[in-house]
C-alpha cells in the first residue's frame, strides 16, 4: 500500500494535467460554438448530433482510435496527445448542449429590454444573455468535469500516465489496494474540481466575490501546479532522454518491463521510464515508430497477428528466425534477446474436469466440445490461432465467451465455464490446479518471449541493446511462473519482484 | 386643460412624425397606413384591444420593429438615418411586463442606459440617487435584485431606467397594466408629476380608455391595424368617428355610473 502511495503525487498531477487541459480546451471550444450556432436551428441540431455521436463512442475506444489517427497524421500517437484530444472531444457535448439550452432559455423580455435600451448585439450577449445563461453553462461544465476526470483513467492504455495506472495495473495483478487508491483518488479529484466550479457559480449567483475568488483561485492554483509540472518534465526530457520501456496489460508484462528497466539501469546507469498498460497493438506501433525503445513480445503473436501466418507452424527456432527477419525487414525492429520461456495460448480445464472427460489433449477434447462452454481473452476468438485450432481439431464449443484475462482463471475454477485459453506461463495454472491440453498436431505456434528493441535504440544506444541481450535465456518457464505468482498471489509489486529477481541473477 | 395646452402651442415643433407606417407579419397586416404626429411636450395615447397594432406602431418609432412601408421622423431627422442602437439610446422605453434584468440590482438596472453612454462611475452614482428620489423609491432598494421588489416598485424602477439618460422622448408600452388599482393610480399620478417637471414628450400604449383620458393630451384609437380616430379627449367625445369609438369612450363613464348606483343603494 505505502508503495502505491508514493506514486500518487506523480500520477495525480499527470491526471490533473490531462483533465484540466481537456476541460479548458473543451470549454473554450464549446461556449463560443454554442454562441455562434444559436438562432441557426439546422447548424445547432447538426452540431449537437455530432457531439452526441462522439459521446456514444465508448470512452476507451475514443482514446484508442486517436492513436492510429494521430500516427496517420504523423503526430505522436501515444502519450499525452491522444488522451488529451479524446477527453477534450468528450467534454464538448455537455458544455455545448448547456450553452445552447442556457442561451435559448433567456427570458425574451430581458432580450427585448436589452434591444430597447439600445444595446448592440455584442453588448446584449455579454451583458444580458451570457450572464443569464451562465448558471446553465456552469452546470454543463460541472458535468463535463466529472466525466472528464473519470474518463481520464482510460488514458493509461494509450500511454499517458494517469490514475488509471492504479486501476489497470491493479486489476491485472489482482491488487485491490491499487484499484482502490486509483478509484478513490480519481473520485476525490472529480469532487474537488466540481466543487471549485460550483463555488464560482454560487459566488456569482449570490454576488459573493470571495466565493468566486476562492473557486477561481483554487482552479488557477491547480492549473499552475499542473502547468509547472508539465514544464518541469519537458525540461527534464530536454536533458538526458530516458530509455523508454513499454508493457502490455498483464502481470507478466509489468514484471518483465521492470526487469528490462532494472537491467538497463544497472548496466548503463541511464534513466529509464516505464510506460505500463499499453494496448496490445499500441505497444508494437509505438516501438516501430520510436515512441518507446523496448518491450517484451511473443513470437507467436507476431507470427499470427502481424505476419498473418496460420496453420501448423514450423518449430520454435524456425519461427523465431522468421520473425526476426520479418521484423528487421518490415519495421527495422530487432530482437535483442530471447528470454528463455514460452507464454503460449493453451486450452486449460480443472484437473477434475479433465479426469472426468478423459481429456488430456486437444484431440481428446474435440468430441466433448459441443457440450462445453469456453472463455478466452479479448482477442483470441478473432486470432489466427483459433482459426487454426478449429480447422485442425474440428473444435466447436457450445458457447464462446470473451472476458478480461484476469478473470479467466477464477471463472474456470468456479465452474462458470468449462475451458479457458490460459497463458502457459501464468502462475495461476498451478495455483488453481488446472490442466493444459497438449497441442499434439501443432496448430498453435510457439510463443517465445523476446525482447524487441527499436531502430533508434540500436543506432544511438548500443550499450543498452547489449545490456538487454544479456537477458537471453535468463528466465525459464518455471522462473516466470513463480515471478507471476509472486505478484498475483502474494501481492508484491511488479517492481519489487523484478528487483529481487535481478538481485539474485548474476 | 389638455385642449387649452394644445391650442396654446403655435406652430408646434413636431417631435415625432409618422407617415403611412405599415407592417406585415407573414400574411397578416399588423399595422396599415398609420400616420400621426406628436408635438414637443405632448403625450399621445394609443388605445385599442389586443391585436389592434398599437404596440407594433410604438415599436416602429424606435425601430424595435422595422416598418415595411412608411417612415418615422424624430425631431426633424429620419429615424432610419440612425444606427438602431444609437436611436434607442436617445429614447426612453418602458416595457410591457417591466423587463428589468434579473441578474442586476435595482441600481445597476437604472444605470444601464448610462453605462451604454459611457458616463463616468461617479456621475452614474449621483444620477441613480436622483432617480430614486424622483420615482419615490427608498434608497435601501438600490442594492436589491428585482425579484425582491413589489410589482409597483419594479415598475417604478422600469420608469426610472427609461428616464435615466434624460431622454426628451419616452415610449411606454402598457406600463401600468399589471398593477393593482391603487398602485396603478398612485403610479399614474407620480408619472404625471414627473412628466410635468421634465416636460417630456411621450407615446403611451394602453388598452384602458380611462387611463388614456387621464394621462394623454391626445388619444389615438386603433383597431385592426388602423388608426381609426385621433384627437383630444374632448374632440373624441364631441364627435366619435364610429360606434366602436363611442362605446370605448362611454365605458369608463358607464362603469362609474353603475358603481355610483350600487354604492347609492348600499347607503
Amino acid at each position: 500500500m505505502s508503495e502505491q502511495i508514493t506514486l500518487l503525487p506523480g500520477l495525480l498531477t499527470a491526471h490533473l494535467q490531462l483533465a484540466l487541459a481537456a476541460l479548458a480546451v473543451g470549454t473554450l471550444i464549446s461556449v463560443p460554438l454554442g454562441v455562434l450556432v444559436r438562432c441557426r436551428a439546422w447548424l445547432e441540431s447538426a452540431l449537437l448530433a455530432a457531439a452526441g455521436v462522439i459521446q456514444t463512442i465508448p470512452g476507451l475506444a475514443l482514446l484508442a482510435v486517436m492513436v492510429p489517427l494521430l500516427s496517420a497524421l504523423g503526430l505522436r500517437g501515444i502519450g499525452f496527445l491522444p488522451a488529451f484530444l479524446g477527453l477534450a472531444l468528450y467534454s464538448v457535448l455537455p458544455i455545448l448542449r448547456n450553452t445552447v439550452t442556457g442561451l435559448a432559455g433567456v427570458d425574451p423580455a430581458a432580450i427585448e429590454a436589452a434591444r430597447g435600451l439600445g444595446m448592440t448585439p455584442a453588448q446584449r450577449l455579454w451583458r444580458v444573455e451570457l450572464p443569464l445563461a451562465l448558471p446553465v453553462i456552469l452546470a454543463g461544465i460541472r458535468t463535463a468535469t466529472v466525466w472528464t476526470v473519470g474518463m481520464a483513467t482510460l488514458s493509461t492504455p494509450v500511454g499517458a500516465p494517469s490514475l488509471g495506472n492504479y486501476i489497470f495495473g491493479g486489476l491485472q495483478t489482482r491488487n485491490l489496494d491499487a484499484v482502490l487508491v486509483g478509484c478513490g483518488a480519481s473520485a476525490a479529484l472529480a469532487l474537488a474540481l466540481d466543487g471549485l466550479v460550483q463555488l464560482v457559480g454560487r459566488g456569482y449567483a449570490r454576488r459573493r466575490r470571495t466565493l468566486v475568488a476562492v473557486g477561481f483561485g483554487g482552479l488557477l492554483l491547480l492549473a499552475l501546479h499542473a502547468g509547472l509540472a508539465a514544464l518541469g518534465s519537458t525540461r527534464a526530457a530536454e536533458g538526458e532522454r530516458p530509455v523508454r520501456v513499454g508493457a502490455k496489460t498483464f502481470t507478466e508484462q509489468y514484471v518483465l518491463a521492470e526487469v528490462l528497466a532494472g537491467q538497463v539501469r544497472r548496466a548503463t546507469g541511464l534513466p529509464v521510464q516505464v510506460t505500463s498498460s499499453l494496448g496490445s497493438t499500441v505497444a508494437f506501433d509505438a516501438l516501430s515508430r520510436g515512441e518507446i525503445d523496448a518491450y517484451v513480445e511473443y513470437t507467436g503473436t507476431i507470427w499470427a497477428t502481424l505476419m498473418h501466418r496460420s496453420g501448423t507452424g514450423p518449430g520454435r527456432a524456425d519461427v523465431l528466425a522468421e520473425v526476426r527477419r520479418w521484423l528487421a525487414e518490415q519495421h527495422g525492429v530487432e530482437v535483442a534477446a530471447s528470454l528463455g520461456f514460452e507464454n503460449a495460448y493453451a486450452f486449460a480445464l480443472t484437473r477434475a474436469r479433465a479426469a472426468a472427460l478423459g481429456a488430456w489433449s486437444l484431440d481428446d477434447l474435440a468430441p466433448h466440445a459441443a457440450r462445453l462452454r469456453a472463455a478466452a481473452d479479448y482477442e483470441f476468438w478473432a486470432r489466427g490461432e483459433w482459426a487454426a485450432v478449429r480447422a485442425v481439431y474440428g473444435l466447436a464449443f457450445a458457447e464462446q465467451r470473451t472476458m478480461d484475462p484476469s478473470l479467466l482463471y477464477t471463472a474456470v475454477a468456479a465452474g462458470q465455464v468449462d475451458v479457458i485459453t490460459a497463458y502457459s506461463s501464468d502462475g495461476r495454472i498451478s495455483a488453481f490446479d488446472l490442466v493444459t491440453l497438449a497441442d499434439t498436431r501443432g496448430a498453435i505456434p510457439p510463443y517465445d518471449a523476446i525482447v524487441l528493441v527499436g531502430r533508434r535504440l540500436v543506432r544511438e544506444r548500443p550499450e543498452v541493446v547489449a545490456a538487454l541481450a544479456r537477458l537471453g535465456g535468463a528466465i525459464d518457464a518455471e522462473r516466470m511462473r513463480s515471478l507471476n505468482r509472486a505478484v498475483d498471489e502474494t501481492g508484491h509489486s511488479p517492481a519489487a519482484v523484478a528487483q529481487e529477481f535481478l538481485a539474485q541473477w548474476p | 386643460m389638455a385642449e387649452e395646452k394644445w391650442r396654446a402651442t403655435e406652430t408646434p415643433r413636431r417631435m415625432i412624425e409618422a407617415e403611412g407606417l405599415t407592417r406585415r407579419y407573414g400574411d397578416t397586416l399588423a399595422v396599415e397606413g398609420v400616420s400621426f404626429t406628436v408635438a414637443r411636450g405632448e403625450l399621445l395615447a394609443l388605445v385599442g384591444g389586443s391585436g389592434s397594432g398599437k404596440t407594433t406602431t410604438l415599436k416602429m418609432v424606435n425601430r424595435l420593429v422595422e416598418p415595411d412601408a412608411g417612415r418615422v421622423t424624430i425631431d426633424g431627422r429620419d429615424a432610419s438615418s440612425f444606427e438602431p442602437h444609437a436611436l434607442r439610446r436617445s429614447i426612453g422605453y418602458v416595457f410591457q411586463g417591466v423587463g428589468l434584468f434579473p441578474h442586476m440590482t435595482v441600481a445597476e438596472n437604472m444605470a444601464v442606459p448610462l453605462t451604454l453612454l459611457r458616463w463616468p462611475r461617479e456621475r452614474i452614482r449621483a444620477r441613480v440617487e436622483e432617480l430614486l428620489t424622483l420615482l419615490e423609491l427608498d434608497a435601501t432598494l438600490a442594492p436589491r435584485f428585482p425579484d425582491a421588489l413589489s410589482g409597483g416598485q419594479q415598475q417604478r424602477v422600469g420608469v426610472a431606467r427609461a428616464l435615466a439618460a434624460a431622454p426628451r422622448l419616452m415610449l411606454l408600452d402598457e406600463p401600468f397594466g399589471a398593477l393593482d388599482p391603487i398602485t396603478r393610480d398612485h403610479l399614474q399620478q407620480s408619472f404625471l408629476a414627473v412628466r410635468g417637471r421634465l416636460g417630456l414628450t411621450a407615446v403611451l400604449v394602453t388598452h384602458d380608455m380611462a387611463e388614456a383620458l387621464l394621462l394623454a393630451d391626445r388619444v389615438g384609437v386603433m383597431r385592426a391595424g388602423r388608426l381609426v380616430q385621433l384627437g383630444t379627449p374632448a374632440e373624441l367625445m364631441r364627435a366619435p368617428a364610429d360606434e366602436h369609438v363611442a362605446r370605448l369612450l362611454d365605458t369608463p363613464r358607464r362603469q362609474a355610473r353603475v358603481v355610483d348606483a350600487l354604492l347609492g343603494e348600499a347607503r
